[in-house]
């Protein structure tokens, strides 16, 4: 059984590090700054998610656990307020987006 | 001050799981002392009516949680794709406005927290009349157009509507 | 396995950094140190369960409230500088 949740975790957190390398590979890859906004997204969600819900599942049901559940229900409820003020202070300071109407451009690699 | 009662016990009840010392009789008092403090501030800064929550949303909000978790999920998935595979998945940055149906401030809000919590979709400009929403791609945006996750929310607001 | 998964998460705190240190503009840069920081904070609490010392869960526990407030407190002032010029144009 043990083995079994051993696994799990493993498997959850082998699965947020993958998330978070490539949310940082988006970082770099895509064209500008509001298509980077959702990369660093991944990163605070799914990655997050998976990281502590991993080391949720070593803890089992303890007080460890709990704080872990706090420290994650912090994040996404922060994270997208921070996204949020981020974008509408670029769009304010007159950062505008590329869209894909007028052109698509390619990534930058 | 039904308000302030209910912040002191949650925040005393917040206080005591991080603690997780609770056989010292001085550090629950401690604990008492500096939860009461807490409120006395947040009483004083008249932040209370912020608090105001209908009570028919706590009971349906797990299940739109649980609806949102796997939304995330599956934004996730897309996007990961699209950063690994540019070529099978190329993007399309969009930018448009949207129509919110939600009647209340808070049910906005919450809207709006969503899409930004999903990966692929920023929410940037909010008011009355809707949401300003950055995509990662054309697909994100249509998807939001067809409104599923504006009536969710808006059904999580008033307890009926949409559909 | 937490070793791993805490240098996982160091290499990419690592790539923020880099990202935050490359030129362009004020933007790009507090997203990259915004991801760095809540990085930091699954950092801390994987890093606990390596040493095997819960108590480091308290630290990730500040850090996410701190991390937040400071990246707010950051653009406020960007907001407020940037309001008078107009920004770097991006690349």
């Amino acid at each position: 059984m043990s083995l079994v949740l051993d696994l799990v975790s493993w498997t959850m957190l082998l699965g947020g590090v993958f998330l978070g390398v490539s949310g940082a590979v988006g970082l770099f890859r895509f064209p500008d700054f509001y298509t980077r906004l959702h990369a660093a997204g991944v990163t605070d969600t799914l990655c997050a998610a998976l990281i502590l819900g991993g080391l949720m599942v070593q803890a089992g049901w303890s007080l460890v656990s709990i704080k872990l559940a706090f420290i994650l229900l912090f994040l996404w409820y922060t994270s997208p307020t921070a996204s949020h003020a981020l974008a509408k202070a670029a769009l304010r300071a007159g950062l505008g987006p590329r869209l894909a109407e007028k052109e698509n451009p390619p990534s930058k690699s | 001050m039904i308000h302030l009662l209910w912040l002191g016990a949650s925040l005393y009840g917040f206080w005591l799981l991080l603690s997780g010392h609770w056989d010292s009789g001085l550090l629950l008092a401690l604990g008492g002392a500096s939860t009461a403090l807490v409120t006395l501030m947040a009483w004083r800064m008249q932040r209370l009516d912020a608090l105001s929550f209908p009570a028919g949303l706590w009971r349906r909000l797990p299940g739109y949680w649980a609806w949102l978790f796997v939304e995330i999920i599956k934004a996730n998935q897309d996007v990961v794709r699209r950063i690994w595979q540019p070529a099978r998945f190329p993007i399309s940055p969009t930018m448009a406005w949207l129509p919110a149906s939600q009647k209340t401030d808070l049910g906005r809000a919450i809207y709006a927290n969503s899409i930004t919590l999903t990966p692929g979709t920023v929410a940037i400009e909010i008011d009355e009349r809707g949401v300003l929403v950055h995509g990662l791609s054309a697909e994100v945006i249509a998807d939001l157009r067809g409104a599923a996750m504006d009536r969710r929310v808006t059904r999580l607001e008033d307890g009926e509507g949409g559909a | 396995m937490f070793a791993a998964a805490c240098l996982g998460i160091l290499v990419v705190m690592a790539l923020a950094l880099v990202r935050a240190s490359l030129p362009g503009n004020v933007y790009d840069r507090i997203l990259a140190i915004n991801m760095f920081g809540t990085k930091t904070v699954l950092f801390i609490a994987a890093y606990g369960f390596l040493t095997e010392r819960p108590d480091f869960l308290d630290i990730a526990l500040t850090y996410a409230l701190i991390n937040f407030i400071g990246i707010i407190a950051v653009l406020k002032l960007v907001e407020r500088v940037a309001g008078t010029a107009s920004p770097e144009t991006d690349e």
